[in-house]
């Protein structure tokens, strides 16, 4: 678990950025006309999926986006837990829990309301319980 | 022109969670922790993309296709089953281990912080993993 490390609110960037993970999630809709799910793009990129190379493309776009970030001069943060155990663990209950779950933030949160489904409401419901749970737990313990 | 396609929305998308602060972990855990520090930053990323998504869809399903592929492809299950809340309540918790939802942590990878390179690898295999355990329940509740 990462030790607390205070960051600033930031509404306009966070919107700005939001807006634009949403336009991307609309191209993916009408030019190809495929949800902009994370976890399922990441498997049938790796997997068998028979139109794997539009998302190997993707996955190389989403991978280049710090570089062309900083290459126009901008700053890209990312404080992480140095816990290597802690990650491998994270990695392998988040990879198993879209894996089962049919979708991750992306898929369920951001295409899955736009799309007004149940089944992502539900699924945005339950992760938005543990996670907050989680932290509160392995942050706060001894308020128990 | 679909790669060209790919590779664009991708990197629009990454562009979005780097300038909003989702590939930050720090960042995402000061959300979720709403007893501690709380940067409620990343309800403004969930608020901006849902409704981006929402009004962008319905222009996009105004077509009768989309522009490079001859249907749309959207999921039509609307059961909610034990697999999907099972695998929600789990990825909740790695997330708030972590820090790290799958979007976020494919970006942060050319920043080569150990922590996302150990991620990485164990959130494919947990995929793979994950996936298959989806289709066993599903063959088992269908035989």
């Amino acid at each position: 678990m990462l030790p607390v490390v205070t960051t600033s609110f930031t509404p306009l960037a966070s919107l700005l950025g939001g807006v634009l993970i949403g336009i991307s999630t609309v191209m993916l809709m009408g030019l190809l006309g495929r949800i902009a799910g994370i976890s399922g793009i990441t498997l049938g990129a790796l997997g068998s999926a028979s139109d794997w190379g539009w998302r190997l493309a993707f996955l190389a776009g989403i991978i280049g986006a710090p570089l062309a970030v900083e290459l126009v001069g901008g700053t890209v943060e990312s404080t992480v837990s140095t816990n290597l155990v802690g990650m491998a663990v994270a990695g392998l209950l988040v990879g198993f829990g879209t894996g089962l779950g049919s979708g991750c933030t992306s898929g369920h949160g951001v295409c899955g309301l736009a799309r007004l489904s149940p089944r992502s409401a539900a699924a945005v419901g339950v992760f938005m319980v543990t996670a907050v749970a989680t932290v509160i737990v392995l942050r706060h313990a001894e308020i128990f | 022109m679909r790669l060209l396609t790919g590779f664009l929305s991708g990197l629009v998308f990454g562009v979005g969670l780097v300038i909003s602060g989702m590939s930050n972990p720090a960042k995402v855990l000061n959300f979720l922790d709403i007893l501690g520090p709380w940067d409620p930053s990343l309800a403004f990323v969930m608020g901006g993309a849902s409704v981006t998504a929402f009004i962008g869809y319905r222009l996009a399903w105004r077509r009768p296709q989309p522009v490079f592929n001859p249907s749309f492809a959207v999921p039509t299950n609307r059961r909610i089953d034990a697999p999907l809340l099972l695998g929600a309540a789990i990825f909740g918790i790695g997330w708030g281990i972590g820090g790290f939802c799958p979007g976020p942590a494919l970006t942060a990878i050319p920043l080569l912080a150990p922590g996302t390179l150990v991620f990485v690898p164990a959130m494919l295999i947990g995929l793979f993993l994950g996936t298959r355990s989806r289709e066993a329940a599903a063959r088992h509740a269908t035989a």
